[in-house]
């Protein structure tokens, strides 16, 4: 049974994390491109740093780090009186009360806290590629649309909103399009995080079984699971493929793009 | 105990040289640093041998997917799709059952289960997938002039190819072909945390910072030494390949010649 829901597992992560990590973008591609100089400075940091480091060490990394940097302020917070230090040696030691999840706590918040920080996670380094995107996105729309709108006497942020944003998609979407393919395969890593996943649950089902512990005994059938993983993937990215294909079609009609051109010649 | 005495102890850990037991009980910052830079050797080695052979085969897969011939079209197009359209997470853990279950009935096959040689299979039709796309696609946007200039001197077959068609595809192809020898580097990162198994803590440089941040609950230095080494290897390639680029590119007048853009870290 975890088997099948594990593959919602894998869909509700995309799901969340396509959305929250297109939030991120666009708030770090705003920064980036904010006249504000300490604005612009954090979103380019934050564009910066997530992409340089390996992509594997920043999700083991950024997991602990999270977890350790809630309890520490938590432990702030809730336990004004400790004395002791919180780094002991090769120990992390926070009072009870800063536990996060709290020792008392049921079985399944444990397990969505997991899951929450590996969204979270997630939404942080894909938001950096999709920042990057949008960054490039916005600068790509013909800067004579947004004179013709300030010459009509637009505030900038009107011109922004009502200008730049709708036309930018189209420019994004090969790249968001790349990156949505990239979180298809990322997700897998999902397991790395320690989140019950498909991959988790293909080792423990496929795993040799004897007939003292189980109803059903089979050898060892972990190559099988993880090519129906492998088909599973495959056959994801090319109903992807296609449905991006369409939107494409759909964001070129009308824009002032190569492709818009064509599609407009091949109508008339 | 002296830094040197611990670099002359885990220098070469990695490969089964030096002291037998990882530390204990002192975790320095000479023991990351020596013991993290040791497992870079496994990076390194997966790396290059992957990227040499994957490079030819990736030649080959191009051509196939440009030919007339449907056979070989199909089949290009098919290991290219398969290679790429599903994680390398994945492919790794498959990889390794399918090679546990060949053993089983084949005892040839014995070596393909351990990582130093399984896991660069795979690799190596990873990256040859990935490059074959690159490849295929400079193919496909080499000038028409070119090739009608080599027909114009009577340079046919093998001789057009190797002289014209080659020499201009990789000049065309060489900027996406950092990025990809980049991409695999990180990915060599995977091998030890899928199904392949390290013997007698034989592990790569991710393999170790996950030992000490297991072992010290403090993520904050092996990951960033992580991505320090990685940063160095990452600045090594792009120097090296900008080399190859310079001398790809030195007939062309200088405005014309291409820099290589750095187009960072995706996961694949």
């Amino acid at each position: 049974m975890g088997f099948y829901w594990s593959f919602l597992t894998v869909l509700l992560l995309l799901g969340i994390t396509a959305p929250c990590a297109l939030g991120f973008g666009f708030v770090g591609a705003m920064a980036a491109r904010s006249k504000f100089f300490v604005f612009s400075l954090f979103g380019r940091a934050y564009i910066a740093i997530v992409r340089g480091v390996p992509e594997i060490a920043f999700f083991m990394f950024f997991v602990i780090a999270l977890d350790q940097f809630l309890e520490w302020s938590r432990h702030k917070m809730l336990c004004p009186d400790w004395s002791e230090p919180i780094r002991q040696g090769n120990d992390f030691v926070v009072c009870q009360a800063a536990k996060l999840p709290l020792s008392s706590a049921p079985q399944w918040i444990h397990e969505t806290y997991g899951f929450a920080l590996a969204v979270f996670t997630f939404a942080i380094v894909f938001g950096a590629f999709s920042a990057n995107v949008l960054f490039g996105a916005m600068r790509a729309v013909p800067y004579a649309q947004q004179e013709t709108a300030y010459a009509y006497g637009m505030t900038s942020s009107q011109v922004f909103w009502r200008i730049t944003v709708p036309q930018m998609w189209v420019y994004a979407l090969p790249g968001l399009g790349n990156l949505w393919m990239v979180l298809i395969k990322a997700t897998p890593l999902l397991f790395l995080l320690g989140v019950e996943d498909i991959v988790y649950w293909a080792r423990e089902l496929g795993g040799s079984k004897t007939a003292r512990f189980t109803d059903y005994p089979h050898p060892d059938w972990r190559m099988w699971y993880f090519l129906a993983l492998l088909i599973y993937y495959l056959m994801f990215t090319k109903v992807s493929e296609i449905v991006l294909d369409r939107l494409m079609k759909r964001l070129t009609h009308g824009q002032a793009t190569a492709a818009g051109e064509a599609q407009r010649r091949a109508k008339a | 105990m002296s830094c040197w005495d611990i670099i002359a102890d885990y220098g070469l850990r990695s490969v089964g040289i030096g002291e037998r037991l990882l530390p204990r009980n002192e975790f320095t910052l000479c023991h990351q640093f020596t013991l993290i830079g040791s497992g870079m050797i496994w990076n390194i080695y997966f790396g290059v041998l992957a990227l040499i052979s994957g490079f030819f085969f990736a030649t080959l897969l191009a051509l196939g997917k440009m030919s007339t011939n449907p056979i070989f079209r199909r089949s290009a197009e098919w290991t290219i799709f398969i290679f790429r359209g599903s994680p390398l997470f994945i492919q790794f853990f498959f990889a390794y059952f399918l090679f546990l279950s060949l053993k089983q009935s084949f005892p040839i096959f014995g070596p393909l289960t351990s990582a130093w040689i399984g896991a660069l299979v795979v690799l190596f039709l990873n990256t040859s997938a990935y490059t074959g796309e690159i490849f295929y696609g400079a193919l496909q946007s080499i000038p028409k002039g070119d090739i009608e200039a080599a027909d114009a001197y009577g340079l046919t077959g093998w001789k057009r190819f190797r002289r014209i068609t080659w020499p201009t595809m990789l000049r065309l192809a060489w900027p996406a072909y950092t990025n990809e020898a980049i991409f695999l580097f990180h990915a060599t990162t995977l091998v030890f945390f899928s199904g392949f198994p390290t013997t007698r803590q034989r592990g790569d440089a991710l393999y170790y910072a996950n030992y000490f941040a297991d072992k010290t609950f403090n993520p904050f230095v092996p990951y960033p030494i992580l991505a320090g080494y990685f940063i160095v290897l990452t600045l090594i390639v792009i120097g090296l390949y900008g080399l190859v680029n310079k001398r790809l590119n030195r007939h062309l007048p200088v405005s014309d010649r291409g820099k290589i853009k750095l187009r960072m870290n995706i996961i694949r």
